[in-house]
């Protein structure tokens, strides 16, 4: 199997609001490409086949597979990680529920979950258990079993509702 | 499965190119001839480069072809671009005109996959256990293709040939794919085993009928999950045709001497059977008990 | 609880609160730092050309085209390695007759099972070294595997290792008690059944990694190691290495899930610190999922016939198993691959009343990846086999499965005792866990609900389990075996100028809140809030020497540890403040507002004690050493294990057309004595149940007959997602040890033990109207239309 040597492609992104621009391997996924170029580590690969969920970030708003793209796809796109819905308090509810019911324990799966539970606040503001359920059925866990992640998710849907909507 | 011992999951080396015009996409697709790949949604050509499992010297980024986005309807008729990504399947349209699609959105995957995979990713992908090429096949669908001489159409029991095979010639690009307005008093049932939520099929279906009073006609059982591609049951639904159509059983009969399961990890060709009949009598029971 | 250490006990202490752990915020920004995310300058990346093979020889490597690869640094192969790390041989002395051969960090001249390392390639990026990997051209020349233990160990079978004679790893047998009289017993009802559970593995979130540096100038190694062990790690480097203790310094960070995965010795990670020794360059080496699959250690594969005995009132007489487990070509170091099998046989049925027990245990060599201890070591099985067997029991006698139960568990007044197999039980509350699971779950109410429902053709199943666990082992676990395994723990509290402590200590944490339950029990010892204790752990250079986390030690032997400490300091304390105020240590003690009297009056802030003690030594009376710094370790010396107990309960709903089960909902009570946090004992509970629940319907290692795994990535090997999975409450009983002060026994693995059995139980009372059972986990649809004659 010969190698080849592929030209870099010079891309221009907005990544957690910043405009970033970097010459990168094609075969660069958007995970190694936030991580390695970036610096940005919340964002975790972990099957690198699109199973786990544990790759989520949002492009242009839509959670997506990090590790399912690659960076040179995203001329124009805006991207937004763990750090960035971390750093501008859109999460800060469900982190203190996760926090608060411990639905987070070795924490690898934590980024997609909270990427995939506000997206999932969003579309549907009061979801039942099992809306919640599968929802997160693609974003995998070994830690917590499911049961508190679940409880966080309800109980900010519960709370956002009594406040009068999307936070 | 991995019988080489090669070391991946990071994806080979290869050029990208993303045309602006559908045009210059089928020229580059020609010039390349075999090493060149179609890139669209990418949530499934990307695990196969991770693995290794193809290693094409050129992908063809197609998301910016504007030929293959859009949802248009024209008298009943839907046209989805092959753009058309799983999130937009919830499209009132399509809810409204192509109901299957919109059953089968909820067991694609998961939210995120559905977020970029795109409709005509899926029907060129031809995974015999995904959801939307059974849906086609069952909506008698018909599916616009774009190759150097020009346009062509191919019906959708026509495009699936094989695991992973379709009509699709080297140098085409599927473009749209049309879907015949359904019959006044259409009936649909979408219905799917899987071990986990959003995973392959063990066994799929997707049916369609037209009820009018008591009588079904035109019954369409497609199913999926069960073979190298979407497998139509046709004596399965003869027998569904006429008044009796609520009572089942002489279709799955039927059913079970028609089929030749394929097994796969999960299921033996004895166990798809089961299910398949399974299925069956549970898709006409949703329609007996609407 | 009461006495001497009743301020654990006060309303204000932290101990028995259910609070948020501190260290897990960062990990919801997106901070945590993981193995992965760790740079050095001048890093290099290893990926493997792994044995396609189950059993091959290799005939030749042409790694020319490699090693002039783009961004390469070296290519590594076992030649290269020779003399450099030393082989290890997975045994232990007191499992007696444990044989295996050495092994070494990459194979050489032949591969014993698909998967295992054979040359190693040092590249720029991962991507690079997978590139060069691929064009290594190897040849090598297939031979017969042995794929299936019965024909591993079947007459006449191939060695693996011709060295060994056979592929009998290890065998033991227990005969306790009158085992075939009891059996012969006039009106005895003999059941037997023939059981069988897959191979499966661990998942963890976060793959294997490693980072090794070697300064050949300071002649120091470096490790950071995504494991539960560092100071076991240094330990084993220190002599794989030949270096001396002093040399080598190993790091974990945070870690993104173990569940034992991760305390193995693999030769993987051994091949990366030698190329990091042999480049003089950091050398960093993470596991991809398909790796994953292939090289973690395997576990739970075993076939098990069992006999039991039980009189017409529905006493267990007898009870028998054989135990026939499949292990790799290598026992793993320094676990062994025997004790899983080990613990089955010394498990079964021990915590029923029954004396006559006997068990076979035979492990053995196969072309399969190497096995090991995985959450719950062979708990799962022994518990299934055991429960499965009760209810059976049940049905034939048609007494309610809970009935069976209540008669042949030990009672709660009958402690201590020792189980046929030789286990000693300090104290239990199996009769008070099964009473409150059957409140918990309402039991009846279920029973007459499954009977309602069954009417109309819906078909649930209710499941019971009682288990014990194995916790804070003592060193005759692995030390007397000659292990460089440590069964104690240190922590060091050091009270800063500025009224806070520091606390290191030796238990590590992989996110089940080891750090939030050293901080708890501190902070109660000390009278601080918890957000006053900074807590270290995971570096061999920064904590007392330790054994890390295995086993459920974490609270009963670290948080002692931890305890003692701190009360140590408080005395040290305490005495300073004595010598400051003029008062006898004795008439004061720590409060919330810092040194108190005994009347709680306030007289001095700790921030005072500490700025005296460290800036204003001149103040204190002549003769007058401020020691405000203690550190105690500690190791269980009056029982071997603590064991633990408790109950689960599952309620499914069966599918009988397509074999599919639901989940409804799950139960456990339990029991670990004195609990530190509730909240972080039922996430563990919970994540263990379904971890077990994945065993139990999901999870296994599908081979074809040349030792091909069929099935190693996350979308053919199934993991429980959250859909399936049950809601699962969680109940307490705190029965305290009394061999520490705390009181505390481990909870890491509860989950895992009882599940599966709970489940099996449930699924087979779901299928008991059609007279069919299943007794094979995973216990997937097919297998259960299969029992249903349905496909």
């Amino acid at each position: 199997m010969g190698q080849r040597m592929s030209e870099r492609i010079t891309i221009n992104l907005t990544v957690n609001g910043e405009s970033v621009s970097r010459a990168v391997d094609p075969r660069m996924n958007l995970v190694d490409f936030l991580r390695e170029e970036l610096g940005l580590t919340g964002t975790r690969w972990s099957c690198e086949h699109g199973v786990c969920g544990a790759c989520t970030v949002r492009i242009d708003g839509a959670i997506s597979r990090g590790c399912l793209v690659f960076a040179v796809q995203l001329e124009g796109a805006q991207v937004e990680t763990i750090e960035g819905a971390s750093q501008s308090g859109e999460l800060a509810d469900l982190q203190a529920a996760f926090h608060r019911r411990n639905a987070v324990q070795c924490g690898f799966c934590s980024a997609g979950m909270l990427l995939t539970s506000a997206a999932l606040l969003t579309e549907n503001k009061t979801p039942s258990r099992d809306e919640i359920r599968e929802q997160l059925s693609g974003n995998y866990c070994r830690c917590t079993g499911y049961h508190s992640i679940v409880d966080a998710v309800e109980e900010v849907a519960a709370s956002r509702a009594g406040k009068g909507g999307l936070k | 499965m991995r019988e080489h011992g090669e070391a991946s999951l990071k994806a080979p080396a290869f050029r990208y190119r993303r045309p602006k015009r559908l045009d210059e996409a089928l020229s580059l697709l020609a010039s390349e001839g075999e090493g060149a790949r179609l890139l669209a949604g990418g949530q499934s050509l990307v695990p196969a480069l991770n693995m290794r499992l193809l290693e094409p010297k050129l992908l063809i980024d197609i998301t910016g072809l504007a030929e293959l986005r859009g949802i248009a309807e024209s008298k009943g008729r839907l046209r989805l671009g092959a753009l058309t990504r799983h999130c937009e399947l919830s499209d009132p349209r399509i809810a409204r005109l192509a109901p299957l699609l919109a059953a089968a959105q909820p067991f694609i995957a998961h939210a995120a996959i559905r977020n970029r995979g795109t409709l005509g990713g899926s029907l060129a992908h031809a995974d015999p256990a995904a959801e939307l090429p059974a849906c086609a096949v069952a909506l008698d669908a018909e599916f616009e293709i774009a190759g150097a001489k020009g346009r062509r159409r191919v019906a959708a029991q026509d495009f699936f040939r094989g695991v992973f095979e379709t009509a699709l010639a080297p140098g085409e690009i599927l473009v749209a794919v049309e879907i015949p307005a359904p019959a006044p008093e259409t009936r649909f049932a979408f219905l799917e085993l899987s071990r986990r939520q959003g995973d392959y099929a063990l066994a799929g279906i997707a049916a369609s009928a037209s009820m009018s009073g008591v009588r079904a006609s035109d019954p369409r059982l497609v199913f999926f999950g069960i073979g190298t591609r979407p497998v139509e049951a046709p004596k399965a639904a003869q027998a569904l045709s006429g008044a009796g159509w609520k009572d089942s059983s002489a279709a799955i009969e039927a059913l079970g001497r028609e089929i030749e399961p394929a097994p796969d990890l999960h299921a033996g060709a004895a166990m798809k059977r089961q299910l398949a009949q399974v299925l069956l009598r549970r898709a006409v029971a949703q329609w007996a008990s609407a | 609880m009461s006495g001497p250490l009743s301020f654990l006990d006060l309303p204000a202490s932290p101990v028995g609160k259910s609070l948020p752990r501190a260290n897990a915020k960062r990990l919801l920004a997106g901070r945590g730092v993981y193995l992965d995310d760790l740079r050095l300058p001048r890093l290099v990346h290893l990926a493997f050309l792994r044995s396609p093979y189950a059993h091959a020889r290799i005939v030749s490597l042409d790694t020319t085209e490699a090693a002039r690869a783009p961004g390469v640094a070296r290519v590594v192969t076992a030649k290269d390695l020779e003399g450099r790390c030393a082989p290890w041989v997975g045994v232990l002395t007191h499992l007696k007759g444990l044989k295996s051969a050495p092994q070494f960090p990459l194979a050489k001249e032949r591969v014993t099972w698909q998967g295992e390392p054979v040359v190693a390639v040092a590249a720029a990026s991962r991507a690079e070294a997978e590139d060069a990997v691929n064009s290594i051209r190897a040849e090598w020349e297939e031979l017969p595997p042995v794929t299936d233990m019965d024909a591993a160990l079947a007459p006449g079978a191939v060695p693996i290792h011709a060295a060994l004679g056979d592929n009998l790893a290890f065998a033991k047998t227990i005969d306790a008690g009158a085992v075939d009289a009891a059996f012969a017993t006039p009106g005895a009802v003999v059941i037997e059944e023939d059981f069988s559970f897959a191979r499966h593995t661990g998942v963890t979130p976060e793959p294997r990694a490693i980072l090794a540096d070697w300064d050949p100038a300071g002649e120091s190694l470096t490790v950071h190691h995504a494991g539960q062990s560092p100071h076991m790690m240094k330990e084993i480097l220190a002599k794989q290495f030949a270096l001396p203790e002093t040399a080598i310094r190993v790091m974990a960070h945070d870690v993104g899930g173990s569940y034992g995965i991760k305390i193995h010795v693999y030769p993987d990670e051994m091949a990366a610190i030698a190329i990091a020794i042999l480049l003089a360059r950091p050398v960093k080496f993470v596991a991809d999922r398909l790796e994953s699959f292939t090289s973690d250690i395997h576990a739970r594969e075993h076939r098990i016939k069992a006999r039991m005995a039980v009189s017409a009132k529905g006493e267990l007489l007898a009870f028998a198993i054989d135990d026939r487990t499949g292990i790799g070509p290598y026992s793993t170091y320094p676990r062994t691959s025997a004790v899983e099998g080990n613990q089955v046989v010394n498990l079964a049925g021990s915590w029923y009343r029954c004396k006559n027990y006997r068990a076979n245990l035979r492990v053995a060599f196969q072309n399969k990846p190497p096995t090991s201890q995985y959450r719950a070591v062979g708990h799962p099985i022994a518990c299934a086999v055991t429960e499965a067997m009760m209810d059976r029991a049940a049905a034939a006698l048609a007494l309610d499965p809970a009935e069976i139960r209540r008669i042949n568990l030990i009672a709660d007044d009958a402690y201590p005792w020792t189980s046929a197999s030789g286990l000693k039980f300090e104290k239990l509350s199996q009769q008070a866990a099964l009473a409150k699971l059957l409140k918990l779950m309402d039991y009846k109410a279920l029973r007459a609900e499954q009977a309602a429902l069954r009417k109309k053709g819906i078909h649930r199943g209710i499941g019971l389990a009682c288990f014990v666990e194995i916790t804070n082992p003592g060193p005759a676990f692995y030390g007397v075996g000659g292990a460089p395994i440590s069964a104690q723990d240190g922590a060091t509290l050091r009270l800063d100028p500025g009224g806070t402590v520091t606390c290191a200590f030796s238990v590590t944490e992989q996110g089940q809140g080891t750090e939030a339950m050293a901080a708890q029990v501190a902070a109660a010892a000390l009278c601080l809030p918890v957000e006053k204790i900074r807590i270290v752990t995971g570096d061999t250079e920064r904590t007392p020497y330790g054994g890390g986390t295995w086993a459920s030690r974490g609270a009963g032997i670290g948080g002692e540890a931890v305890l003692q400490a701190a009360l140590a300091l408080k005395a040290n304390i305490l005495t300073m403040a004595g010598a400051m105020l003029q008062t006898p240590a004795e008439a004061l003690d720590l409060g919330a507002s810092g040194v108190v009297d005994r009347a709680g009056n306030p007289r001095m802030g700790l921030d005072e004690i500490g700025r005296t003690a460290y800036f204003r030594g001149d103040t204190l009376p002549p003769g007058l050493q401020p020691e405000l710094v203690a550190t105690r370790h500690y190791v269980p010396r009056l029982y071997p294990f603590a064991f633990t107990n408790g109950v689960q309960g599952s309620y499914l709903e069966l599918d009988a057309e397509t074999g599919f089960i639901k989940l409804l909902k799950h139960w456990v009570v339990e029991d670990c004595g004195r609990i530190i946090n509730p909240l972080l004992v039922e996430e563990q509970i919970r994540g263990g149940v379904v971890q077990g629940i994945g065993g139990a319907l999901y999870e296994e290692c599908l081979y074809d007959s040349r030792g091909q795994l069929l099935n190693g990535n996350l979308a053919d090997y199934l993991v429980p997602m959250a859909a399936e999975m049950p809601d699962i409450e969680v109940a307490h009983i705190e029965t305290p040890t009394a061999d520490s002060a705390l009181g505390a026994k481990g909870a890491g693995e509860a989950g895992t033990g009882g599940a599966p059995a709970a489940v099996m139980n449930a699924v087979n009372d779901a299928l008991s109207p059609f007279k069919a059972r299943v007794s094979a986990q995973p216990m997937t649809p097919a297998r259960i239309l299969a029992a249903l004659g349905r496909g």
